[in-house]
């Protein structure tokens, strides 16, 4: 099994303009400092909510943009390295599909072309070859030939979903970036579309990074999790670990608060007071401190590190007592 | 006597492929202080049915109903005058998207105001004073201040919370919240559901819940409807709904929850599609993807059966299909 | 958000070609308006004026009548009697209106042609690279936006000298800010949209990004703009006609035909109203077919 992505120590500051006329710019800790690998076949979950720096994170990791600090690597090669130069080969290996179905295809474009167009930009092979191929990865994802001709606007949100993801694999990548791939789809699509990402994944031996706030679908789906807030990681391990007892206070609140119909999966509900804090203003200290029920006066301080513990990474200063609830 | 009562509610809707029925004889009860979940997927004809109700839909949409009377009015031979007293006072909408609810021209203490003018008549300084007892009752902090305050300076939850405020301004009878929590983080989403079922429980009004989250369905509904293409098909409790589902698209939805499947590979999906204009089947609207499907099923279709607060629209509903909890 | 079964067509639906489809969708929404539909038919019915000028003229525009000028409309088939009656110099005003329509079609085609052109290479250029482009671009817009259109024009084609074709460049350089700013506010808008990333990510190069994935999703309110454009065109050229610096004569354009004819405007009215009234006309035509088209296009307003 390879490591097919590794981020380490990752961090991506914006800077942004301050407040008012005269305001020297701020600095947009959008992340700060996630590491990760990733071997191929697994999938890692990232969890949190807005302003978490997931999304950012999966720009740093499609090579969308470059880490202010911190390295990635993609199948072992560093794509920032020598000015870029690995980039357009990288891209190969690493592809995206996003929340928004309606979005996330070109509306001018017949479905045969977005298809191969990550083909045309890559490959030199001839037009026949490429429908060829087009045509295959429309078949693996449940839709038909005709369907090569048509407009996005003519099929359904779950529909465009698989044609985001044919797309996605036309170029056959290690890693898979799924950005939210299905909140914005009904319950029964939505099983459809999982079904077809996890038969791909295992078929192509796929790293898959799934980014989501939706805890009943990372549960069913992931071997890692990592959970993000306000740009930091506060808990990281093996998912199951973690689902069985989350040790982070926010990790338990973010459970709590997952509406789960089965009533034995229902935690506690734990009361979060507050808005989420805006990641221009992070509070001092840890960054939950503000939210947290079992906040000391030592957690606006100092920023808590990610640490091994309970058989994971979890970034606490009183992460017993919060194990322990 | 029923808060609200609707028979056989009906919209169609005129497009450029002719008329398109979204929804197909509902029928409804309401009393006070009753917890009523609509629960469905797209194209179930939730929302629509009750934008109806509250005379919301465009000029295209024609609405037809045998019976639709609130508080012993009758809504269908209202005058628009007659219409506009009771909407937004005796019974109030919150919608999804609370970031474009709102106007984004006007202060949140001007658009709250608006209603009280409007339905109560309030001076200038009760206004004010019953906007900061509002905000107070939702959950704002600072709301002095916050009066003052655009919808663009808010984040999600504050402004689906100044929503809820306007909601109940005038202390209607009837709530109904379409989606309200669907576009806002986990944390923020129980925290409004809560609020809500608060609200609900101190004013002793009735609230409609619409939703396609069957987690938030299962821990806050007292009641529940399932709705598919247009047609109401199950109505139960709503433990009674989880525990043994009767109709066969509730059961086969319930089965699709990723948290349903963790002991399986594959999570269960529906097969085929919601159906469209064009090509709506004959009999029954689910038969085509029931696995429980017999011929009977295709040649008529079935009446929507309602005893005491149950109902179902099947001719072979599911019996003794206990759910192991 | 939804699944809209209503909008969406079935994968199981029988389908006609998709152009078809798209035309018949498009119809719907454009003949709604009436009036936008007169708009059009008349002026399908003006290109065809223009294509067979040579056949339904009834005589050639420049022969000069000397037995006959200055003639009132009238008709019959005695040897002065013309239908729109004569100019100064005897000539038949309806034919020369008729072949008047070529001179005004050309110049808005040529006006839109090259608009659409420069105005869009501008436009994406500008909203491509912001910074420092986007600054001077817009700026040169600007300016060129701040002096009244025709006061422009005039000086342009005094620059250049009078005729036709002078006259269209100076009207096309007016124009230009229009569809620059617009090809650029929609670029901008597009391009933070998903499928632009998704192009990004599969390696697509600059100009890939800004011709083939944005650019088409730019057209729609183009369209719109270059069909007002086309007849502010006809009308601009109709002034600077009349203002001698257009087409200069014996060209039959509308305008010079109203400043050959300036003198009669009390004596021999006919000899004015009538190229007037086409200039009304046509113009009237192409905005109300222009409104139709702006609402058919309009994705807000469709219905399904």
């Amino acid at each position: 099994m390879t490591v097919a992505i590794e981020g380490r120590d990752l961090k991506r500051y914006y800077q942004v303009k301050g407040e008012g006329f005269f305001a020297k710019p701020a600095t947009l800790k959008a992340v700060d400092g996630a590491s990760f690998a990733l071997e191929s076949g697994e999938t890692l979950a990232i969890v949190g909510e807005s302003g978490c720096g997931k999304s950012t994170l999966a720009r740093l990791a499609t090579m969308i943009e470059k880490p202010t600090a911190g390295n990635i690597f993609i199948s072992g090669r560093d794509p920032h390295a020598n000015g870029g130069a690995e980039i357009p080969r990288l891209r190969q290996d690493i592809q995206i599909i996003f929340q928004n179905p309606y979005g996330s295809l070109n509306p001018r474009k017949k479905v045969g072309a977005i298809l191969e167009e990550p083909v045309i930009i890559n490959l030199k092979i001839s037009a026949a070859e490429r429908r060829q191929l087009a045509e295959t990865m429309l078949a693996k994802v449940g839709l038909r030939p005709e369907h090569y001709d048509r407009y996005p606007h003519m099929f359904s949100g779950g529909q465009r979903q698989r044609i985001a993801i044919a797309r996605a694999l036309m170029l056959k990548p290690k890693v898979l970036i799924a950005d939210e791939p299905v909140s914005a789809l009904d319950i029964s699509i939505q099983a459809q579309v999982l079904n077809i990402l996890m038969d791909l994944q295992e078929e192509m031996d796929l790293a898959l990074v799934f980014i989501s706030h939706d805890l009943s679908v990372v549960r069913r789906i992931a071997d890692q999790i990592m959970v993000m807030y306000l740009g930091k990681v506060v808990e990281q391990g093996d998912a199951k670990t973690i689902f069985e007892n989350p040790c982070h206070p926010y990790t338990q609140a973010l459970l709590g608060a997952t509406p789960a119909v089965d009533p034995r999966l229902r935690r506690e509900r734990v009361k979060l007071t507050g808005e989420l804090p805006s990641p221009l203003n992070p509070p001092s200290g840890c960054a939950f401190h503000n939210r947290c029920r079992f906040a000391q006066p030592e957690c606006s301080v100092n920023t808590p590190e990610l640490q091994v513990k309970f058989e994971r990474q979890v970034a606490c200063h009183f992460v017993e007592v919060a194990a322990e609830a | 006597m029923s808060l609200l009562e609707i028979r056989n509610l009906s919209v169609e809707f005129q497009t450029v492929a002719g008329n398109f029925r979204a929804v197909d004889g509902v029928d409804m009860d309401i009393n006070e202080t009753d917890l009523l979940s609509i629960v469905g997927e797209s194209g179930s004809g939730k929302s629509v049915s009750m934008l109806a109700l509250m005379g919301l839909l465009p000029w295209t949409a024609n609405v037809t109903a045998d019976k639709m009377e609130f508080a012993g009015l009758d809504l269908l031979t209202i005058s628009s005058r007659a219409r506009r007293k009771i909407i937004g006072k005796d019974i109030s909408m919150i919608f999804q998207e609370p970031m474009s609810s709102l106007n984004p021209c006007f202060t949140v203490g001007f658009q709250i105001g608006e209603s009280l003018k409007q339905h109560l008549g309030l001076d200038r300084k009760a206004r004010k004073k019953r906007c900061i007892e509002l905000l107070d009752l939702v959950g704002i902090p600072a709301a002095e201040e916050r009066l003052k305050a655009f919808p663009h300076q808010l984040s999600g939850g504050m402004s689906q919370r100044v929503m809820i405020a306007m909601a109940i301004a005038c202390n209607p009878k009837l709530l109904i919240a379409d989606e309200p929590s669907t576009a806002l983080d986990v944390t923020i989403q129980a925290q409004i559901i809560d609020l809500l079922v608060d609200l609900q429980n101190e004013k002793g009004m009735a609230l409609v819940l619409i939703t396609h989250d069957m987690g938030v369905v299962a821990e806050t509904a007292k009641q529940v409807i399932v709705m598919y293409a247009g047609q109401q098909v199950e109505q139960q409790q709503v433990d009674a709904l989880f525990a043994t589902p009767r109709h066969p698209y509730t059961h086969a939805l319930l089965n699709a929850l990723p948290e349903r499947s963790l002991h399986l590979d594959r999570l269960p999906t529906i097969e085929g599609v919601v159906p469209g204009a064009g090509d709506r089947p004959s009999g029954c609207l689910f038969s085509p993807r029931c696995e429980f499907a017999q011929d009977d099923c295709n040649e008529a279709v079935p009446a929507m059966v309602s005893t005491d607060g149950r109902g179902l629209r099947c001719f072979h509903p599911i019996e003794n299909v206990g759910r192991e909890l | 958000m939804s699944d809209n079964a209503a909008g969406s067509v079935a994968v199981g639906t029988q389908q006609s070609s998709m152009l078809r489809q798209n035309l018949k969708e498009f119809w719907y929404y454009f003949s709604e308006s009436k009036t936008a539909v007169i708009g059009l038919a008349f002026l399908v019915g003006i290109i065809l004026m223009a294509l067979t000028a040579d056949i339904i003229a009834p005589h050639d525009p420049t022969v000069q009548y000397r037995d006959c000028l200055e003639q009132p409309p009238t008709l019959g088939a005695d040897k002065c009697n013309f239908a729109f009656g004569t100019d100064y110099a005897g000539r038949d005003m309806l034919s020369r209106i008729i072949y008047g329509t070529r001179l005004s079609l050309v110049a808005g085609g040529m006006v839109v042609i090259l608009c659409l052109s420069i105005g869009i290479v501008f436009g994406v250029v500008a909203g491509y690279f912001r910074g420092w482009v986007d600054i001077v671009i817009m700026r040169i817009m600007d300016t060129i936006l701040s002096v009244p259109g025709l006061l422009m024009a005039l000086v342009l084609v005094a620059i250049l000298g009078p005729g036709l074709l002078n006259a269209m460049i100076a009207i096309s350089i007016t124009y230009l800010p229009h569809f620059v700013r617009l090809t650029r506010s929609s670029y901008i808008i597009e391009s933070s949209k998903e499928y632009v990333i998704a192009s990004r990510v599969a390696g697509a190069g600059k100009f890939r990004i800004m011709f083939i994935t944005i650019l088409p999703n730019c057209m729609a309110p183009l369209i719109v703009q270059a069909t007002l454009s086309f007849s502010t065109a006809i009308l601009d050229t109709a002034a600077l006609g009349f203002l001698g610096m257009g087409a200069q004569p014996p060209a039959p354009e509308w305008g010079t035909l109203i400043a050959e004819n300036r003198d009669l405007m009390l004596s021999a009215p006919w000899t004015v109203t009538f190229p007037g009234l086409a200039i009304l006309l046509a113009v009237l035509a192409i905005n109300l077919m222009g409104d139709g088209l702006r609402d058919a296009l309009d994705p807000k307003m469709k219905r399904s």
